[in-house]
């Protein structure tokens, strides 16, 4: 079987198209190659649809854990211990046992207990809190003359929040939040290993790459080849924010502009 | 456990409940606590040692040396974590027992590796075929802990390249102004004075390593994830003298509130020992808390 075939057969197998079974014997590089690149389809997917959501509701934390009321900041602050304090991976397998136990008695849960929405919102709802308390630090640390500047030239409530507080705010938290960006990529390859079933045996990248190196009992090819996508999967993504911050920064003159200082991969 | 727990059929409320979590399986789940604190009782220190080298070789004047850790730090941060701690158990084992095998066995001429087995002779199985059950999980147990301290070593030498880089040039100068010696400067200038710049990386790697703990159970090792698991599923009567339903997410929960109640305590932990070590430097901090004592 010629490579182009296996291409063909297993480059859309994460979701479900081409061929259905699996590999069994003979693995070529080629198979291991597309298995574990389809299912980076899934990290990708995970990954940005829950940077995407995580950075509003991130936004509204940072706000409602910088607010003076009580009954704002509160509840942002026990949501973000609540998310910081405790595992990913101990999350995932409660998310999913409590999506199972609602499902008895609300047939509306049902489609949490599939990792494409469960997972995800374990996942939004872990980057918002780690996303939020890094807005919150950078809301705190908008230099005190920009925001008397505003008041100054008749800014407030809202015009004030989104021309001068948050533009600046996304500035400074910006380094940090690539960071962020990057460990929630990588998070996302702890999905089908936590409570989450993979069904059909449609999984993501790791889920194809621990599939090999059981089958092989070889760990020296799946892994490499998985660490491969991540690492291509992060420079794409640092520099997509790398742009981000080059319009963030722009009107600052070439010396101030702050680098973005990358502090890969460590789990939460 | 108590008294009245030898008909458990009869009891109801929280005197079933008490008899419920004083069962044996049950002092197995507490246990296991256990083996989380150990794991991380062995895995800081080892990965700051490991973390101390791979940061003084980072720096060392020796080109090869330098070039080894500073590969070290960047492929072991690199690499996304969860995928290098399935990768190293594998690779760990494997390397060992191929070892054993060139050693032990050299009279063995069939390739170690045929197809998609990986053959090794009987003496050379790590641990032996014959070892009594404990020994094969305390095996497991370490080549775990083994894997963290590497993975972890990696970023705690990271972070600690850092710190040394981060104390003040003036205080080197200085100390080679009195004639020390690049080595006595190290060890007597910089050493002392670098953890105040390390401690928020390394408060940080070790609220990573305790949220990083579960994944133990990924290693096979049976953690408190897979009691959790275990002992949370739906039991009928037939097998056991407690029957109930799914209680995963409570077990679940009990987890997430463990954890919780763990960082926090390491936070506040963490916090004064900030206070203490920024005492007497040269810092903002130092300075602050001598202006507030004087």
């Amino acid at each position: 079987m010629s490579c182009w075939q296996t291409i063909q057969d297993y480059a859309l197998r994460s979701v479900g198209y081409g061929e259905r079974l699996l590999p069994r014997d003979d693995f070529t590089l080629c198979q291991q190659f597309t298995l574990i690149g389809s299912g980076m389809i899934w990290n990708v997917y995970f990954g940005v649809l829950a940077l995407i959501a995580g950075f509003f509701f991130a936004t509204a934390l940072a706000l409602g854990k910088g607010s003076r009321n009580v009954w704002l900041r509160k509840p942002a602050e026990w949501f973000i211990f609540l998310f910081r304090g405790s595992p990913l991976f101990v999350q995932f397998f409660f998310g999913y046992f409590l999506f199972l136990s609602l499902k008895q008695h609300y047939a509306f849960f049902e489609p949490f207990t599939a990792a494409w929405l469960g997972a995800l919102v374990v996942l939004f709802l872990n980057t918002a809190a780690y996303s939020g308390e890094i807005f919150y630090g950078a809301l705190r640390s908008i230099p005190k003359g920009d925001v008397e500047s505003a008041d100054a030239y008749g800014f407030s409530g809202w015009p004030r929040f989104k021309k001068i507080v948050w533009p600046t705010m996304l500035r400074l938290a910006w380094p940090a939040y690539t960071n962020e960006a990057i460990f929630l990529f990588h998070a996302t390859a702890l999905v089908f290993f936590s409570g989450f079933p993979a069904w059909q045996q449609r999984g993501d990248a790791l889920y194809y790459a621990n599939y090999f190196a059981d089958k092989t009992f070889n760990p020296f090819v799946p892994y490499p080849i998985l660490a491969m996508y991540f690492i291509i999967l992060t420079l794409i993504v640092v520099s997509i924010f790398g742009l981000i911050n080059a319009r963030l920064n722009k009107h600052l003159p070439q010396e101030v502009k702050r680098k973005i200082k990358l502090r890969m991969n460590l789990i939460r | 456990m108590f008294s009245y727990c030898t008909d458990p059929s009869t009891l109801s409320g929280l005197t079933w409940l008490s008899c419920y979590l004083t069962t044996g399986k049950h002092m197995a789940f507490y246990l296991s606590f256990g083996t989380v604190l150990l794991l991380l009782a062995i895995t800081a220190p080892t990965a700051l040692l490991f973390g101390y080298f791979g940061a003084t070789a980072a720096r060392s004047q020796i080109a090869p040396l330098r070039w080894i850790g500073k590969t070290c730090i960047a492929i072991v941060r690199g690499v996304p974590d969860i995928a290098f701690f399935l990768f190293f158990v594998i690779a760990l084992d494997q390397a060992i027992e191929w070892t054993r095998h060139k050693l032990l066995c050299p009279e063995w001429t069939e390739p170690v590796r045929q197809g998609n087995d990986f053959v090794v002779c009987a003496a050379a199985k790590m641990p032996l075929g014959t070892a009594p059950q404990w020994v094969h999980e305390t095996y497991g147990f370490f080549l775990a802990i083994f894997t963290f301290a590497i993975v972890f070593g990696a970023f705690a030498a990271n972070v600690l390249f850092g710190a040394m880089r981060a104390v003040p040039r003036a205080q080197m100068e200085t100390a080679e102004a009195y004639g020390m010696t690049r080595k006595q400067a190290f060890r007597r200038i910089m050493v002392p004075q670098m953890w105040v710049y390390a401690l928020p990386g390394l408060g940080n790697l070790w609220m990573v390593l305790i949220k990083a703990t579960p994944l133990l159970f990924l290693l096979g090792v049976e953690d408190i994830v897979y009691w959790a698991r275990e002992m949370g599923g739906s039991k009928t009567a037939k097998f056991t003298d407690y029957p109930h339903g799914d209680w995963r997410m409570w077990y679940f929960l009990a987890l997430l509130v463990f954890y919780l109640a763990f960082t926090r305590v390491s936070e506040i932990f963490l916090e004064r020992t900030m206070k203490r070590l920024t005492k007497g430097q040269a810092t903002t901090g130092g300075e602050a808390q001598r202006k507030v004592a004087a």
